[in-house]
């Protein structure tokens, strides 16, 4: 024991050869900081339990962003108040690997409360050292959100005033609160006894993290004479009379005895897997299932748009025909109007088939519009080519006096689709879509019901019963007597 | 074998492909997408999604896990990509490989969840503090959101550089057949990664350094970076440009209706073609100064949706030449309309 306190750990390097200027031997530390006592503790530490190769040090924004001046382990380096959020990627990417998180006061309790909240809540397998000394000190001696109250500084020139600053922030005591830390206590280092158990505390800290344990933090009240304008040699009473009053000594959570090692989840699937979920059936040509030959060809580009309300399936039905299309080897292209008009207000959707590449997917001139309600109707039918085509859903559209002049003086066909109620008479609303598509394949020759039955199978593979109910509503929707319903 | 997709999750898929280990991020329209499919196929595979508890930590994750050595990757839309701007500073201070894609939204502020291409500047420009630059790749079809995931990985690895997707709100939710190419093989190791072991005893990932010089020397290094970068990774499509009266520029969706209407004014007799930047840093100033060897060029329309941000680019790379240049342009989440532009075509 005695000739391990005489020796330098392993964990630091013999001449910090990082740091600039001459001085290679000493630190930035002041006289009578802390931080080279808790340093020293940690470094003893990773050397001990023989984790020195393993470990990543994540240095905060403070005065110990030049930690990694003195750890010889792997460093990085943090944004103010991010460590934790580097330290979970850092330690997820090497799950075997432990890591450190480092952060002072203004770092961790003011910038990076976020960061370190939300650390500890998803119990992340690292430990965080807490150093806590009241006061900003790289910065020059600023008001710290653990500052006491009636503490002056910088940026409190008067005492910190609760009325305006509010009450210093115990973090221990919050974090504690959480379910997911197995270790969070507080300790010191301002006289011996304190660091022994200082020492005890990241010990069992770091062998928590060695044990795949869970979170652990460890705050460590600590001395910063010169932001608080003290002798060296009177930090201990400051502390003593300041600090300890205010921010308890104790281990305000210990579940290490509950707490089982979180294991490394097993890939459940290939990514070959994911992309032969993702394919569409491949047909060699157009007329290749044995349905029936009597297909058109699609001879050139043909713009759709469909609308309606969001519920009535009318982006879903415009992605269907687009893997219809693909799958008889044609392009197509949809884009989805998107945001809040899917959470019950209006969609629509611009579909593209095409024999040749799209060149533009944006529809701005429609060939055929697909309207499943009144508004769609209105708002979509003059942007309708001469000559194009309407599919409306009749069941709820009844009114077509506003577009009527627009669809004559432009020799626009309309048809009338009974869809709602053929998908009503199904018992399932939802399938206004499919209907409407039976009776579009029907009018719109150029796919077959066999390959809208297999793209149906594939999508729904785990939901037969949805597969039949869209079967039955797609032929609803077909057999519906075309001419009855032209206008 | 085709697959119909989303460019939202395109991205993700090429991403997996590219052997991406973890994904970082934070939910926001249009981007969501993006971070629903990495939600469903990240941990199937074993590899780490982590929804952050905000941009600003999902950058920085990204940050710990690029130092960490893994590919990784996060996603957002304008108002993310700018709280994300302070990590991304330090990632490229510390000259980290990673994936971030901006599917870019309407703005400024809450702005609108429609399509706009306003966070050019942001992206091209830096964004964050210092001294910095990151390749910026513009997309315009689903497939290239699939393969520039892949591209975009590779030259993250090879210039040590955060790379950005930058598409439009259009490219991101759209749906075009794509096909899946196979899975990377071969990543190389990185010999600077902080693995945890051994190997990375000496590693360290930092952007402070109080001494001057040392902190000029990093500066001079990543500038000798972009400007080698700025050499070699120029990316432009050139379309019946070369015997072109007039060309437009655009990129993303917008470059997209550009080509349609080349084609169609080219059918009515008017010589028109297309530049599409692909890279929008480096700017492909080769392209502009190829044109301006163009006998037949008199005027260049530059399309954009947003306020003028591509065109002062252009701008600036044909400068001191006697071509007329014109913009058009919406804002506020509208596309621009065909007849606009078909009109500034026609009438020049």
């Amino acid at each position: 024991m005695g000739n391990k306190i005489l020796k330098k750990s392993e964990a630091f390097y013999d001449v910090f050869f990082r740091k600039p200027g001459d001085e290679k031997k000493s630190t930035t530390y002041c006289a009578g900081c802390g931080h080279g006592i808790i340093h020293k503790l940690i470094a003893e530490a990773i050397t001990d339990l023989g984790m020195t190769e393993k470990t990543t040090f994540v240095s905060p924004v403070g005065c110990s962003v030049f930690a990694y001046y003195y750890f010889k382990t792997g460093n990085v380096e943090a944004a103010h108040g991010r460590a934790p959020a580097v330290a979970t990627a850092v330690k997820r990417s090497h799950p075997d690997s432990y890591v450190i998180c480092y952060q002072g006061d203004g770092d961790l309790a003011a910038i990076g409360t976020a960061e370190i909240l939300h650390a500890a809540n998803r119990g992340e397998n690292i430990t965080v050292i807490f150093v806590n000394n009241a006061i900003y000190g790289m910065t020059g001696g600023q008001m710290a959100p653990t500052s006491l109250l009636n503490q002056k500084t910088a940026t409190s020139p008067f005492g910190r005033d609760e009325a305006e600053e509010g009450y210093p922030l115990r973090m221990s005591e919050i974090i504690a609160t959480l379910d997911a830390p197995v270790l969070v206590a507080r300790t010191s280092v301002h006289d011996i006894k304190n660091i022994m158990q200082t020492r005890k505390l990241i010990r069992k800290a770091l062998n928590a993290q060695k044990d795949k344990k869970g979170f652990s933090f460890i705050e460590i009240l600590s001395q910063c004479p010169t932001n608080w304008k003290v002798k060296p040699e009177d930090a201990q009473e400051w502390m003593e009379k300041n600090m300890l009053p205010y921010y308890k000594r104790e281990v305000f959570k210990d579940i290490l005895d509950q707490a089982a090692p979180v294991p490394h989840p097993k890939p459940r699937k290939e990514i070959a897997e994911i992309v032969e979920l993702l394919a569409l059936p491949e047909f060699k040509t157009r007329k290749d299932n044995g349905g029936e030959t009597t297909l058109k060809t699609i001879r050139r580009e043909t713009k759709f748009k469909i609308a309606g309300f969001g519920g009535q399936g009318v982006l879903s039905l415009g992605a269907f025909l687009c893997e219809l299309a693909i799958v008889n080897h044609y392009h197509s292209t949809w884009i989805p109007s998107y945001g809040p008009e899917m959470r019950g207000g209006t969609a629509n959707c611009s579909v593209i088939l095409s024999p040749e590449e799209i060149a533009s997917p944006v529809v701005q001139e429609i060939d055929i519009l697909v309207a499943f309600n009144h508004p769609s109707l209105v708002k979509f039918h003059s942007n309708v080519k001469e000559e194009g085509l309407i599919f409306y859903n009749n069941s709820i559209i009844n009114d077509l006096s506003e577009i009527m002049p627009y669809v004559r003086r432009k020799k626009i066909q309309l048809i009338g689709v009974d869809a709602s109620n053929a998908a009503d008479s199904l018992g399932d609303p939802r399938m206004v879509n499919v209907a409407m598509l039976g009776h579009m394949i029907k009018v719109y020759p150029y796919f077959q019901l066999q390959q809208a039955d297999l793209l149906l199978e594939k999508k729904f593979s785990t939901k037969p019963r949805l597969v039949e109910l869209n079967k039955q509503a797609l032929r609803r929707g077909f057999e519906q007597d075309e001419m009855e319903n032209i206008v | 074998m085709k697959s119909f997709l989303k460019g939202n999750e395109a991205v993700v898929m090429g991403s997996l492909l590219a052997g991406c280990q973890s994904y970082y991020g934070y939910p926001i329209t249009p981007a969501s997408e993006i971070t629903h499919a990495a939600a469903n196929y990240f941990p199937q595979l074993s590899r780490t999604f982590l929804q952050a508890e905000s941009e600003v930590a999902a950058i920085n994750m990204v940050y710990g896990a690029a130092a960490a050595g893994e590919r990784t990757m996060t996603a957002s839309s304008g108002p993310g990509i700018s709280l994300m701007c302070e990590g991304l500073s330090y990632i490229a201070a510390c000259e980290l490989p990673c994936l971030i894609v901006d599917i870019m939204r309407a703005g400024p502020g809450l702005g609108n969840i429609g399509p706009e291409q306003s966070d050019y500047y942001q992206l091209t420009k830096g964004g964050g503090h210092g001294n910095y630059n990151t390749l910026v790749l513009a997309p315009n079809s689903v497939q290239e959101m699939l393969d520039f995931a892949i591209i975009g990985f590779e030259l993250a690895d090879n210039y040590r550089i955060p790379v950005i997707i930058a598409a439009d709100g259009v490219i991101g939710q759209m749906m075009e057949p794509v096909t899946l190419p196979d899975p990377v093989k071969n990543i190389p190791e990185k010999e600077w990664a902080l693995t945890g072991d051994k190997r990375a005893e000496y590693n360290l990932h930092t952007s402070i350094f109080l001494d001057h010089d040392q902190l000029e020397e990093v500066n001079l290094r990543l500038d000798r970076k972009h400007r080698q970068i700025m050499a070699n990774e120029q990316l432009f499509e050139s379309y019946r440009a070369d015997d072109a009266e007039i060309i437009l520029v655009g990129y993303g969706i917008v470059s997209r209706q550009l080509k349609a209407l080349v084609n169609q004014v080219r059918k009515q007799g008017i010589k028109a073609g297309l530049i599409r930047p692909i890279t929008l840093w480096p700017f492909p100033s080769k392209a502009f100064e190829e044109i301006r060897n163009y006998k037949a060029l008199r005027k260049v329309i530059v399309a954009e949706m947003s306020n003028g941000q591509l065109f002062w680019d252009v701008k600036a790379a044909l400068d001191n030449s006697s071509l007329e240049i014109s913009l058009i342009n919406r804002m506020g989440g509208n596309l621009i309309e065909d007849q606009d532009l078909l009109k500034e075509i026609t009438n020049s």
